[in-house]
C-alpha cells in the first residue's frame, strides 16, 4: 500500500514497523509530528515528557528493559539530552533505541541552526540521515536493527524539509518475534562507575571500527556512476537537489553519515575527475574527507550558513539561472500573537512599566515584535529565569528592580524549575512571570503536565504551578487574569519594586485550545465611529483583528468580528471608551 | 529528464493552503504520479505568509521548486500572491483568488497595502485568472470551502481526470463538508 506521508509521519510509521514499545519526546519544531503520529498504532505507549533528557531517560529506561524505544526532539533539545545521551553510548542497548533529531537548517522556527551531525562523531554513535519520506520511514526500520545488532543507540538526523514534507512511501508489515521485555540485570554494562565504564569505552571505539566497516557495504550508502567528470558525495536533502541540478553527475549517497564508508569514499573519488562534497551548514562529511588525503571541493563553493535550495547550489556550480520576475518591496508578513492571546496585555503592560524583560522560548517571544516591543533577551528554553538572576547581580539597586523574567507555562516546567530554585537559594531580587495558558501551544497545543491531560489524551494529575512555586521557596506568589491590565499593572509594579524574588501567575487559556470548556469565545467588541479619536492606542496592542481604516481626513479603528474573541483588552486601553459591546 | 510540473501554492495563515495543497496531491497520488510537497510549519500558523510547493512527474527529487521555475502560481490572496511571483517561469500561469488581507504593519496603520496588484501580476503574466473564491464558495454553502473553489481553478490548468480530484475531495475534507465543497470544486472548475 502506498501514501503519502510526511517525514515525521513515515518516521512513525517505522517506529510501528520495528515494533517500538515506548515513544517519548519533547514538542520542538520540527519533529512534533511524529509523537503526534505515533498515538493512530496500538500497543505503543507514547508520551510527553517534561523535557527532552527526561525524554531520552525514560527511553533509555524501556530499552534497557528489552523494548524498542523511540526518542524524538528538535536539534537544540539533543543539548538538553546529551547528559545521558553520552553515557548511553557507553552502556549501549538491550531493547533498540533510536533518537530522533530534527534540525532546522535556516531556523524557520529555531533559535540557532546547529548542525547534529556533530552529535553522532562526538557522542560516538551511528547516524543515518534520510532523504525523502519513503528513507524515513525505511531508515527507522533500520536504525533499530542497527542499535541491536551492534549494542548502540542510533541517531536518525532529519531537517525541516525532510520532516515536514511529504512523498510517497510504500508501508510494509510490522516486524514479528522480537523478544519479550522482562527484567535482566547486567551491572557490568548498565552500571556506569569509573570501573565500569574503563572497560565500556574500548567497546565503543571498537563498535565505531566495525560500523565503519559495515558502513562500507551498507546499502543506503550507494554509489550511482554517471558522467565521471563530476563526482559528488552528498545525503539527506541536499541529495535531492544534487539529482535536481546536476542530473548527470555522479553521486555517493550517504545513508549513513557517520561513522563514514572510508573504503568506499576512496573508490568513489578514484572513479571521478573532481570530487565535491554538496552539505547543508558545516563541513562534516567534506573536513572528514580531506583528513582521509583525498582532495574535495565544499564549502569552498557551498554556503555554510541557511538551508541549500537548488537554486543556491545552482549558483555554487555557475550554472544558468532562469530569468525571474521583479516585484516591488512590500509590507512583511511576520507571526503574530493570536486575537484574544493571554500574552498580549501581559507584554503591553510590561512595555508600560519599562521592565527589563528575560524572556524564553514559546509564542510569548513574539512579545519582542513591534508594537509590544518587550523583550530584551531570549538564549533557549529555561533561560528567562537563570539570566534575570545573572543580570540583577551586576547591576545597581534601581536598575535591578527593572528585571522580569517571563516563561510558559510548558518552558516553565521544561527547565525553568531548577533556574527559579536558584533565584529564591541565591536571593536574586527579580520577578518572574509565568505565563500558564494550559497548553504548550507554539508547537500546536500539546499537553503538558499542567494540562492534566497526557498525549494519549488520558486525565491525569495536573501540576499545581502556585504550589510548586511556593516549594521552591518563593515567598511572594501572585495569581492574576492577564486580561485585566489595571490589575495586573498594579501586581507586576509592585512585585518588581519588591527587593527579593516573587512569581507572578498569569492564568487564561490559549484561544487555540479546543479541548470543550477550556477556551470560551466572548463577544466580539466594536468601535462606536462617533466616539473614536483615532488616536491609535489600540493599535499599540498588535491584535490583528483591530483594523486602521482612513475615514476621510481622519483615521479609525475598526475591530474585525470574524477574528475578535472577545478579550477586552483593547476596551481597556481606549481613554475615550469608544470600544465596547457591539450596539 | 522527464517533464516535471511544479505548482506553487501561496497565502496566509488559516486560509486553508495547506489542506489545498493536501488535496492536491492526493488527487496527483491518484493519478499514478510521483509526487513531493513541501512547506515550513510552526512560525507561519501565526497568521504569517504560507507557502506550500507541489511538485509531480514520473520521478520528483527536489521537494522545493527551483527558484523560477515555477509552471503554475495558485494565490490565496493578492499580495502574497504578488511577492512571490519570482518563483514563477516566465511564461507560467497565475490563477489568483481576489481577496486582500492586510498584513499586521498595513492593519495598525504603519503602511498601506499596495495598490492595483491584480493589474501588476497580469502585466507579467497577461493570462493570468483571477477569481472571487469567497462569493463562488458562499454560492456553494460556505465561505470556508474558498480554497476548494481554488483547487477546482487549478484543476482546468492541468490534465488530471476528474474523478482523481473528486476522490481526492472526498478523502481529504470531512463528510459533512463533502457536497458544499463538491459543488465549490465546480464552481472553481467551471471560472478557469
Amino acid at each position: 500500500m502506498k501514501e503519502i506521508l510526511s517525514g515525521n509521519e513515515a518516521i512513525a510509521r517505522g517506529a510501528f514497523e520495528a515494533g517500538v514499545k515506548v515513544a517519548s519526546a519533547y514538542p520542538g519544531t520540527p519533529s512534533t509530528e511524529i509523537l503526534e503520529n505515533i498515538i493512530q498504532y496500538k500497543g505503543i505507549d507514547a508520551s510527553w515528557s517534561p523535557n527532552e533528557k527526561v525524554a531520552l531517560e525514560v527511553g533509555i529506561g524501556a530499552s534497557f528493559g528489552g523494548g524498542r524505544a523511540l526518542v524524538t526532539m528538535k536539534h537544540v533539545g539533543v543539548n538538553v539530552a546529551a547528559d545521558p545521551l553520552f553515557t548511553l553510548s557507553y552502556t549501549g542497548v538491550n531493547g533498540g533505541l533510536v533518537l530522533v533529531t530534527a534540525d532546522d537548517p535556516e531556523m524557520h522556527s529555531s533559535q540557532n541552526e546547529q548542525d547534529n551531525r556533530n552529535y553522532a562523531k562526538f557522542a560516538k554513535v551511528p547516524m543515518l540521515e534520510p532523504a525523502d519520506s519513503q528513507e524515513c520511514k525505511d531508515f527507522t526500520r533500520l536504525a533499530f536493527a542497527i542499535s541491536e545488532q551492534f549494542d548502540t543507540p542510533v541517531m536518525l538526523r532529519t531537517t525541516t524539509r525532510t520532516s515536514h514534507g511529504k512523498s510517497i512511501v510504500a508501508l510494509e508489515e510490522p516486524v514479528t518475534g522480537l523478544p519479550a521485555p522482562k527484567l535482566a540485570r547486567n551491572a557490568a554494562k548498565f552500571v556506569m562507575l569509573p570501573s565500569n565504564a574503563r572497560v565500556r569505552h574500548p567497546f565503543i571505539e571498537e563498535r565505531t571500527v566495525k560500523l565503519r566497516q559495515y558502513a562500507n557495504t551498507l546499502h543506503v550508502n550507494r554509489m550511482e556512476m554517471r558522467d565521471r567528470s563530476i563526482g559528488v558525495i552528498t545525503s539527506g536533502i541536499p541529495y535531492q537537489y544534487v539529482r535536481e541540478v546536476l542530473p548527470d553527475a555522479s553521486v555517493l549517497k550517504l545513508g549513513m553519515v557517520y561513522p563514514l564508508p572510508d573504503m568506499l569514499i576512496r573508490e568513489f573519488a578514484e572513479k571521478v575527475d573532481k570530487l565535491y562534497v554538496v552539505e547543508e551548514l558545516d563541513p562534516f562529511i567534506e573536513d572528514q574527507v580531506k583528513a582521509m588525503g583525498i582532495e574535495v571541493i565544499g564549502k569552498a563553493i557551498i554556503p555554510i550558513c541557511g538551508e541549500l535550495t537548488p537554486g543556491k547550489l545552482r549558483k555554487a556550480f555557475n550554472l544558468p539561472e532562469p530569468e525571474m520576475s521583479e516585484v516591488d518591496t512590500l509590507p512583511g508578513r511576520p507571526p503574530n500573537m493570536c486575537p484574544g492571546c493571554p500574552h498580549r496585555g501581559i507584554f503591553h503592560t510590561l512595555n508600560q512599566l519599562k521592565a527589563y524583560v528575560t524572556g524564553d522560548i514559546g509564542c510569548y517571544t513574539l512579545g519582542f515584535l513591534p508594537p509590544l516591543s518587550a523583550m530584551d533577551t531570549c538564549i533557549c528554553m529555561g533561560a528567562g529565569i537563570g539570566n534575570a538572576t545573572g543580570i540583577t547581580k551586576v547591576l545597581p539597586p534601581e536598575e535591578q528592580q527593572k528585571v522580569v523574567a517571563v516563561i510558559g507555562d510548558s518552558t516553565f516546567l521544561h527547565s525553568g524549575i531548577t533556574g527559579l530554585l536558584d533565584m529564591v537559594y541565591n536571593k536574586a531580587p527579580a520577578t518572574v512571570i509565568i505565563l500558564d495558558n494550559r497548553i504548550t501551544a507554539m508547537t500546536g497545543r500539546q499537553e503538558n503536565p499542567a494540562s492534566g491531560f497526557t498525549l494519549m489524551g488520558e486525565e491525569t494529575f495536573e501540576v499545581d504551578l502556585p504550589q510548586l512555586v511556593k516549594a521552591l521557596g518563593v515567598k511572594n506568589i501572585r495569581v492574576i487574569d492577564p486580561s485585566d491590565l489595571a490589575e495586573s499593572k498594579r501586581v507586576i509594579k509592585e512585585e518588581m519594586e519588591r527587593p527579593e524574588p516573587s512569581v507572578v501567575i498569569t492564568r487564561r487559556p490559549c484561544v487555540l485550545i479546543k479541548r470543550e470548556g477550556v477556551f470560551e469565545r466572548g463577544a466580539a467588541v466594536a468601535v462606536d465611529v462617533e466616539v473614536c479619536t483615532g488616536c491609535k492606542a489600540c493599535l499599540k496592542l498588535g491584535c490583528p483583528a483591530i483594523v486602521w481604516q482612513e475615514d476621510g481626513k481622519k483615521g479609525k479603528a475598526f475591530i474585525d468580528p470574524q477574528l475578535c474573541t472577545g478579550c477586552s483588552v483593547c476596551e481597556q486601553v481606549c481613554k475615550f471608551i469608544a470600544i465596547g459591546a457591539k450596539k | 529528464m522527464s517533464k516535471i510540473t511544479n505548482i506553487l501554492l501561496v497565502g496566509v495563515g488559516g486560509q486553508g493552503t495547506l489542506l489545498a495543497s493536501e488535496i492536491l496531491s492526493e488527487a496527483l497520488k491518484q493519478a499514478g504520479f510521483d509526487v513531493k510537497k513541501s512547506e515550513i510549519h510552526g512560525m507561519s500558523q501565526r497568521g504569517g505568509s504560507v507557502v506550500s510547493h507541489v511538485r509531480f512527474g514520473k520521478e520528483v527529487h527536489s521537494p522545493i521548486i527551483p527558484e523560477g521555475e515555477a509552471d503554475i502560481l495558485l494565490g490565496f490572496e493578492l499580495l502574497e500572491s504578488y511577492r512571490y511571483l519570482p518563483l514563477l517561469k516566465k511564461g507560467g500561469k497565475v490563477v489568483v483568488n481576489d481577496l486582500k488581507i492586510n498584513p499586521s504593519i498595513v492593519s495598525t496603520g504603519g503602511g498601506s497595502y499596495p495598490e492595483g496588484l491584480a493589474d501588476k501580476i497580469r502585466r507579467s503574466f497577461p493570462d493570468c485568472i483571477v477569481l472571487d473564491g469567497a462569493e463562488l464558495a458562499i454560492s456553494a454553502g460556505s465561505a470556508k470551502a474558498a480554497n476548494t473553489v481554488l483547487i477546482g481553478a487549478l484543476s482546468k490548468q492541468l490534465d488530471i481526470d476528474e474523478k482523481f480530484w473528486l476522490a481526492a475531495i472526498e478523502k481529504m475534507v470531512p463528510a459533512k463538508a463533502l457536497e458544499i465543497n463538491k459543488k465549490a470544486f465546480f464552481l472553481g472548475r467551471n471560472v478557469a
